[in-house]
């Protein structure tokens, strides 16, 4: 977690404006306070007293609410403010009869309802005051803001954030348990494209995703998405017109099919011999065609299979079996074949 | 060893969003890789891949290989589509001034031992 210390503005940003540079090195909770409004995050009920009150109500209403400091308000307009100093200064006059609007300041600082919170965190660096009214549009008292706010209103954003992932995880890791079947499989369909190298990748990022949200455990998502990243980049680069792949994931075993219509493989077992590569040198200059892919395949996959017609196409299955601890879906216990 | 900590020892500038990756995130150590299956194959996770090579697909691999940290040797800038996928899936990308044999030099030194072993069969 980073330091969620809101005393001073940071530094770095002061007095600057924001470039699209300057933009880009704002952290997550700094943006936070450029994007939530000092109206989602202040106090709305208000404890208020009339300029015509006496200070020994505003002493009986501190003491009462256990608050240090009371928003003065005559027909709902803020005209001044009472903290515990005027209420000492009052004391040691012995004036606690006197009305309110002999001690009260009325010098105020007031912040926009309608302002993001680095407004509010400057003001609060600039004045040193702990708590600050807040006035809307027409300049009605509409709430209080103390530094409190702010900090539990950032954490409260970072946490729905954090809350997101976590609620869908949990939703997927209960999917197999959820719906009863004999047999419940989860069948993931993509279509790869013959050089596509923009979205090279992003089935199998999506398949990792997929099994991290099912519950599956980092090891076992990195080893299918390796081996299934190998097969869509074989599909990119040595097909025709690109294939299909189809991932079927069952809490005991994840199945996954790669296929194309050509051009098919001459000899299958050279193919799958490290270091073989029929790849262009246009390819290499890319980072690929080293002849290692089928050959990392193998080595991440407990099961495969690689058939190939030449002229016809290729059909490459790869299977990995789960053992308890790894099983998808949470807690689902379920007799292997 | 945190990013930031990388970031000075590769003399490097940062080339996604701050707000794109997890600055606690530990790098366990590092792996120097042009080609691809290289580092699918015997990167383990965690480590910081050193790399010539500035296309998307480095990104890909990078996120399939659970890959802390990519660093491009010799100065050299990725395409904007590179550095946008990275800060989709919030891999910070570091630009540093050294060579590959430098650089690897350089941070093992410091710390960061090799972490190019096999992967376990
Ligand atoms: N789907 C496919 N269709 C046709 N040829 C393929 C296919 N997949 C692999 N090959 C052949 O097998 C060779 C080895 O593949 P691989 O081990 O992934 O290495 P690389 O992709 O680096 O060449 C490729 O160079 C290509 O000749
Ligand atoms: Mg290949």
């Amino acid at each position: 977690m980073r330091d969620l210390n809101f005393n001073d503005q940071p530094p770095r940003f002061k007095g600057k404006v924001i470039t699209d540079q300057l933009a880009g090195s704002i952290t997550r909770v700094e943006e936070l306070a450029y994007i939530i409004r000092i109206d989602e995050v202040m106090t709305q009920k208000l404890i208020t007293i009339s300029p015509n009150a006496s200070m020994s109500d505003v002493a009986d209403l501190m003491r009462e609410k256990h608050i240090s400091g009371v928003l003065v308000t005559k027909d709902e307009d803020l005209v001044g403010l009472v903290s515990t100093e005027d209420l000492i200064k009052c004391l040691i006059n012995g004036e606690l009869s006197a009305p309110v609007d002999k001690y009260m300041s009325t010098a105020l600082v007031t912040l926009n309802s309608f302002d993001f919170l680095t407004e509010a965190l400057k003001t609060f660096a600039r004045t040193g005051l702990g708590r600050l009214p807040v006035l809307d549009e027409n300049k009605k008292l509409v709430g209080i803001l103390t530094k409190g706010d702010v900090t539990y209103g950032i954490l409260r954003a970072l946490e729905h954030d954090y809350h997101e992932e976590e609620v869908r995880r949990y939703r997927a890791s209960h999917l197999f348990e959820d719906i009863e079947s004999d047999r419940t499989s989860l069948i993931l369909r993509y279509v790869i494209k013959h050089y596509d190298f923009m979205h090279g990748g992003s089935a199998s990022s999506n398949i990792k995703k997929a099994l991290l949200r099912l519950g599956a455990n980092p090891q076992l998502a990195r080893r299918v998405g390796i081996a299934v990243y190998e097969a869509e980049m074989n599909l990119i680069i040595h097909t025709d017109h690109g294939g299909s792949i189809h991932v079927e994931i069952e809490p005991h075993q994840i199945a996954i099919y790669a296929w194309d219509d050509g051009p098919g493989i001459a000899n299958t077992e050279e193919a799958m011999k490290p270091g073989y590569s029929t790849a262009s040198e246009e390819i290499r200059e890319l980072g690929f065609g080293a002849g290692m892919g089928l050959f990392n395949i193998s080595r991440c996959v407990d099961e495969m299979k690689l058939e190939s017609e030449l002229g016809k196409g290729t059909q490459l299955t790869m299977k990995v079996f789960l053992k308890k601890d790894e099983m998808v879906g949470e807690g689902y216990q379920t007799e292997k074949e | 060893m945190k990013i930031s900590e990388l970031i000075d020892q590769t003399q490097g500038k940062l080339l996604t969003r701050e707000s794109c990756m997890d600055p606690d995130r530990m790098i366990k150590g590092g792996c120097s890789a042009d080609l691809m299956s290289d580092v699918l194959a015997y990167i383990q996770p965690n480590a910081v891949l050193l790399t010539g090579l500035v296309n998307p697909q480095v990104v890909r691999t990078a996120q399939m290989a659970d890959v802390a940290a990519i660093v491009f040797v010799r100065g050299k800038i990725p395409p904007a589509e590179t550095i946008q996928l990275a800060e989709e899936v919030q891999i910070p990308l570091i630009s540093s001034p050294f060579g590959m044999y430098e650089l690897s030099g350089r941070l093992h030194q410091n710390g960061l031992p090799s972490l190019e072993n096999a992967i376990e069969d």
